[in-house]
């Protein structure tokens, strides 16, 4: 007896503007691109959307941010349900399951799930835009010692965990460097993709140290743009004008106070929580994942994710992702449009608009074979994971 | 390290912290212990992160640890920090971890569960605590 929320619900818009350095447009006017593309390439009509979930990026702690405002700039009346979310980098998959689950319960048909970001600004470094506010002479409290330390952002954080994986595993620059190396195979094939030039195992060695034991081409990109995706029910999906992607899984998982006694916080995140549940719920296991677009801000984090959903053993995931599986004809394609490092960082819409493409068999040259896809959002430091998987079959 | 340091961004005890920093200017390295449940935590929350009581005492910590984890930082966003330069996360003998630099040892000599103790970086009205090798 399949899950009763297996199949009810399938993504029928996506909306994508242009990406990276993209200036002239505040991240409202971008999301409004991206709802106007969403809504045509669905084939419904604007009137018929009922529901708007709503993610800022970075933009969304100046202050610039989309917010609930977006739903009167966009003209939408009488929406059944509206939400403006935040569960860092998690939740562009959860806006999916929050959208599935209240049309699940009749409270809403169409749903639009819109990220906008445009932390870059003219002229400006592509640093700055996430090395976080200019530091107080005299910071307060116990938080001051962390600037005391020098700690800067989530390159630090991520930095600290690949490190302890590396030392209790033996994960090493060759393993984390094939991540990047093939994922930007893949972005040759994307032309959305920000880095499309050719890069060897031996150009992610001699990038820079940004902090040891992350060098720059261990680091996601910062990129200005939207993403919009329309969840609808899944009878109505059939009518419309996009082959649906249906939702077979969902879950999230949150593991906690990385400074607690206790925590395993750097080799363990919370996938671990939410494979349990999304698996459960689609009735499959990893051997059963055809495709992975996995939420990819360094790339340990693509190495930890795939050992918490089981694809091999805890600490293995170096020596999983080495042989190349991951890269175009590997055995287990992954993040096949360049993902967060080399195609665009638009927090979990970058995995989410990479696998409603392939869902729909629309990835052209970089087209894989798609039974099941696993579309994974992580934030926080390896704090907040939220899980979908996906399908082009209803059942 | 202890010249740039004087630069760097130096912390001011608030309201909840206060207990902290008096007792880094003695040389003590204070955490907080619920008085219920008796469970340690980093200051400077109101509430036990295990069973919620708001019944808090101050305990002296041993000053004891090992290196949780690291990274040296080559990246710099402000100038009083001079590159490269390490930080880390230590786990206190107690079980919290506290963030840190690791003092006395070059940034290559760093080990994950390397034993250190606290070392004092002392300011005209604050102290900081850094760590070195036991
Ligand atoms: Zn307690």
């Amino acid at each position: 007896m399949p899950h009763p929320a297996r199949g009810a619900t399938a993504i029928t818009g996506l909306g994508i503007t242009p990406m990276g350095r993209i200036f002239g447009k505040s991240a409202t006017e971008l999301a409004a691109d991206a709802v106007r593309e969403a809504i045509q390439d669905s084939g419904l009509k604007k009137s018929e959307i009922d529901g708007l979930l709503i993610n800022a990026g970075i933009t969304g702690s100046t202050g610039h941010g989309i917010n609930l405002s977006l739903q009167n700039y966009l003209g939408l009346q009488d929406l059944r349900l509206l939400n403006h979310m935040n569960a860092a980098g998690s939740t562009a998959a959860q806006m999916v399951q929050y959208a599935s689950l209240a049309i699940a319960a009749g409270m809403a048909t169409n749903v639009v799930c819109v990220f906008a970001d445009a932390p870059l600004v003219e002229g400006k470094s592509t640093g700055a835009a996430y090395g976080g506010p200019a530091r107080p002479s005299r910071p307060k409290g116990m938080a001051a010692l962390y600037a005391h330390a020098g700690f800067y952002g989530a390159n630090t954080s991520y930095a600290l965990a690949t490190r302890r994986h590396m030392d209790l595993y033996g994960t090493n620059h060759d393993q984390l460097g094939a991540v990047a190396v093939a994922e930007r195979a893949w972005a040759t094939m994307n032309p959305r993709a920000q880095m499309r030039e050719p890069m060897t195992l031996a150009d992610y060695h001699a990038s820079r140290w940004i902090i040891e034991p992350l060098h720059l081409l261990d680091c996601c990109l910062v990129s200005n743009g939207a993403v919009a995706v329309i969840v609808s029910a899944a009878d109505r999906a059939a009518d419309l004008a996009q082959p649906p992607v249906y939702v077979w899984g969902m879950g999230q998982g949150h593991p906690g106070d990385p400074l607690r006694a206790g925590s395993n916080w750097e080799t363990e995140s919370g996938a671990k929580i939410a494979a349990q549940t999304a698996f459960g719920m689609a009735g499959l296991g990893p051997q059963d994942i055809t495709c992975c677009e996995l939420y990819d801000c360094y790339t340990y984090t693509v190495v930890v994710t795939l050992e918490d959903y089981g694809f091999c053993k805890k600490g293995e995931g170096g020596p999983f992702v080495q042989d190349g599986k991951l890269g175009p004809g590997g055995s287990l394609p992954t993040n096949t449009g360049g993902g967060e490092l080399s195609g665009y960082y638009m927090w979990g819409m970058t995995p989410l608009s990479e696998a409603v493409i392939q869902g729909r068999g629309q990835g052209g040259e970089r087209q894989v074979k798609n039974d099941a896809i696993l579309c994974t959002g992580n934030g926080g430091t390896l704090s907040y994971h939220g899980a979908l998987i996906l399908s082009p079959h209803r059942s | 390290m202890a010249e740039d340091a004087a630069t760097r961004p130096l912390p001011e005890a608030d309201e909840a912290s206060k207990p902290f920093f008096d007792g880094a200017m003695l040389g003590k390295l204070m955490l907080m212990k619920c008085a219920d449940c008796g469970a340690m935590r980093i200051p400077s929350r109101q509430h036990c992160d295990v069973c919620l009581s708001a019944n808090t005492d101050w305990v002296e910590a041993s000053g004891r640890g090992v290196v949780r984890t690291f990274g040296v930082m080559h990246r710099q966003y402000h100038p009083a920090f001079t590159v490269p330069y390490n930080l880390a996360f230590v786990e206190l003998e107690e079980g919290p971890r506290i963030v840190t630099n690791i003092v006395g040892i070059g940034d290559a000599d760093i080990r994950v569960g390397m034993p250190v103790v606290v070392d004092w970086e002392r300011h005209e009205d604050v102290a900081v605590p850094n760590f070195r090798p036991a």
